[in-house]
């Protein structure tokens, strides 16, 4: 059926999506073929932003390159950055400040809750819903609200540096973290009302673009995707790095595979770091924020590899050192690419509508895919 | 303050007097046609200031608050903008098809205009076929919707198009049962006898449980009919970019989206008149004070409120439902709601045979 499926013949439909387009977040460009309605083929072309940045990262220092590893997955910079310093410390073998850990933790998980506002947000837009877009941002502002005293940035943070991170936090900030939780849980409610429980939201999503859990591990899918389709694969839990160990939480995971369970996936990811971020923000124990470090680093011959679960789910940071002060070769692992990989398996015999729901429920960012 | 049936009165007087009975006709048809462009350009500029204000509200925003008196005079500026702009025909595009379509959508909500009373006895046309008119009328515009999209030469416009035409002939059956279930109450084609036969009462009270079904079964077929959200498969913003009038730009794209905001009002009148009363004024049963206060105010006025009323229902769904997919949306209108329509109007005609109705 699926080999039918995938030839094009005469009188298939065409069509461009993207680079622009409404739903690609970005600049994605899909080639579709369509019959009539229904998806018979969706070919992913990439390569519209690519900027080469492992490439530039090869001539720029240990300290210079995990700032351009902001503009990778932007919506998760902080998450980029801790793997990047994780790898490069593990070359260095220093031990890093437990007060570092806990901020960089927290850290992490007000990136995930801002990630997943977001997505919620444009998801809701992708399938029809203009509304909730405004609600999720007007959550997330506070939250950048709080990065922006801490860490001067809104975006591209640039926080974590090998050994800890770049600050101190900002006084403000634990008032700030704990207004915002108050607020927030409130929020859920709202959320659920507005979109989880709307008729027309469930129909759209439910067993739309079915993903079993072994096309799941197959086509290499981490994070939320993985997670919806029953694939146990939270890196936090398996290989904890930082104090993740110490923190209590649970893995969301939903069986049914399809759109809705994605959703709900994240949503429940959203409660869960919330509650990370409320055991550990009354607990930052006093001390240093970073590590003492040279100002030059030389990482020893060999290679190192970490790896750090972001909004979107497995980042892997790769770094081969000839034993200078830039490294060799770096190679990243990125989420989005493989999660993207998985999207005509989802499509084929779906309408066009579908194929937007399931970009939305894979909450690409196309810079990361594209690096 | 002397009202629009006295003005149109003393216009009618003075035209029979001054001019020959030739002369005078033509000069009323004039007056006529300018005041529905005329009316035609104020409630364009009227309703999308209202949605933008009503979206805004709905999302924590201001909306526009800028150019003019709080910002009513934002979409003068959009207007004169689009006027300005180039009128770009695509290359390989059925030129004259792709030119003349607008204009087809256009006169289509303009013809529409005609049998919908503003006031008592302000009417332009009280034909006695009117609602048959109405049903008539509205199917000529899929056939714009659909020109504009074969003819710009584009895929996006091409599956906009074919969207909408199976769309609005679709749900173009369950709002003519809808309406076809006051007309069996009322017992006439007749607008102005559809009105007049709610002197006491609305169809909407009067008319029990099947009346509230069919009113509820015209409101989602109507915004489906005009291509609002959550049925906006035409245009499909995140699907489809802009669905058929993608290519279009300046000034015909501008009359694509008066005639949409133009056909809003419209259906949103005709539920007005067909479940609200039209002009009718609110009564209850014997309260004769309370009765006469409401007659004070003016007929126009209860018409423009009802219809505004339930402009603003419209656009409270377009803000806060998501998109309906195109094979979700065929499926209600075939599964549920024309079988429904179809049951209730047999329902209805047994209320109206019974005499059960107050």
């Amino acid at each position: 059926m699926l080999e039918e499926l995938g030839t094009t013949e005469q009188g298939d439909l065409i069509i461009n999506v993207g680079p622009q387009h409404p739903s690609t977040h970005g600049v994605l460009h899909l080639v579709i073929t369509l019959n009539g309605e229904t998806i018979k083929k969706v070919e992913p072309h990439l390569g519209y932003i690519h900027r080469s940045i492992e490439k530039m990262c090869e001539s720029l220092t240990y300290r210079q390159f995990i700032y351009v590893t902001s503009r990778m997955d932007y919506l998760s910079s902080h998450i980029n950055n801790h793997g990047c310093a994780l790898a490069v410390e593990q070359g260095m073998q220093v031990e890093v400040p437990l007060r570092a850990q806990y901020i960089r933790v927290i850290m992490d998980e007000l990136t995930r809750l801002a990630s997943h506002q977001l997505w919620w947000g444009a998801m809701a837009m992708d399938v029809g819903a203009i509304t909730p877009f405004f609600h999720a941002f007007r959550e997330r502002e506070m939250i950048n609200d709080i990065m922006e005293e801490t860490c001067g940035a809104r975006l591209t943070m640039n926080y974590m540096v090998p050994g800890g991170v770049a600050m101190d936090l900002h006084p403000n900030f634990r008032k700030g973290v704990k207004d915002f939780i108050r607020l927030f849980k409130s929020k859920f409610d709202e959320y659920d009302e507005l979109v989880t429980h709307n008729v027309i939201f469930r129909q759209r999503m439910e067993h739309v673009g079915i993903l079993s859990g072994q096309d799941a591990i197959s086509y290499g899918t981490s994070g939320p995707v993985a997670r919806a389709s029953g694939v146990s694969c939270d890196v936090r839990k398996w290989m904890p790095y930082d104090i993740y160990k110490q923190v209590e939480f649970t893995e969301a995971l939903e069986t049914a595979g399809d759109c809705f369970a994605r959703y709900l996936v994240r949503m429940h990811e959203m409660k869960q770091s919330l509650s990370i971020v409320e055991q550990l923000i009354d607990a930052i124990p006093e001390g240093d924020f970073q590590a003492k470090t040279k100002a030059v680093i030389k990482l020893p011959k060999g290679e190192f590899y970490s790896v750090v679960e972001t909004a979107r789910g497995e980042l892997g940071v790769y770094i081969i050192s000839e034993g200078g002060t830039t490294p060799y070769r770096i190679k990243f692992r990125s989420p989005g690419f493989s999660n993207l990989s998985a999207l005509d398996h989802m499509a084929r015999g779906g309408k066009i509508g579908d194929l937007v729901a399931i970009m939305g429920t894979l909450d690409l960012v196309i810079p990361d895919i594209d690096r | 303050m002397p009202s629009l049936e006295e003005i149109s009165k003393s216009v009618h007087d003075l035209l029979t007097t001054a001019l020959p009975p030739v002369m005078a006709l033509l000069t009323g048809f004039l007056i006529a046609g300018l005041l529905v462009i005329g009316l035609f350009t104020v409630l364009g500029l009227v309703l999308v200031f209202m949605e933008r204000k009503v979206s805004a509200y709905m999302q924590i925003r201001v909306g526009p608050n800028r150019v003019g008196f709080k910002g009513t005079a934002q979409t003068l500026a959009d207007t004169l903008k689009l006027v300005l702009k180039e009128g770009l025909t695509p290359s390989g595009s059925d030129k004259f098809l792709f030119n003349l379509a607008p204009f087809l959508v256009l006169i289509t909500s303009m013809l529409l205009m005609a049998p919908i009373p503003f006031a008592r006895n302000f009417q332009m046309w009280d034909l006695n076929i009117g609602v048959l008119y109405i049903t008539a009328i509205s199917s000529i515009s899929v056939i714009g919707i659909l020109m504009a999209g074969w003819s710009s030469n584009n895929k996006y416009s091409l599956l906009g198009a074919m969207r909408s035409g199976a769309q609005i002939v679709s749900y173009e059956l369950s709002a003519g049962m809808a309406i076809l279930t006051v007309v069996v109450l009322s017992g006439s084609l007749k607008i102005s006898d559809i009105i007049l036969s709610q002197q006491n009462g609305w169809w909407i009270f009067k008319g029990h449980i099947p009346v509230i079904i069919s009113f509820v079964i015209f409101i989602i077929a109507v915004t489906a009919e005009t291509n609002r959200a959550p049925f906006d498969m035409a245009e499909a913003e995140s699907e489809l970019t802009a669905g058929f009038h993608t290519e279009y730009s300046g000034m015909k794209f501008a009359l694509f989206f008066l005639a949409e905001y133009v056909n809003i009002f419209i259906v949103c009148a005709i539920g007005a008149v067909l479940f609200l009363g039209g002009w009718m004024p609110f009564h209850i049963g014997s309260w004769g004070a309370f009765n006469r206060v409401m007659d004070y105010i003016p007929s126009s006025v209860w018409f423009m409120s009802k219809t505004f009323f339930l402009i603003f229902v419209i656009m409270w769904f377009r803000w806060t439902f998501p998109r309906l997919r195109i094979d979700q949306l065929l499926n209600l209108e075939w599964k549920y709601l024309l079988p429904i329509s179809l049951f209730n109007l047999l329902l209805v005609t047994l209320v109206a045979i019974m005499g059960w109705y107050f």
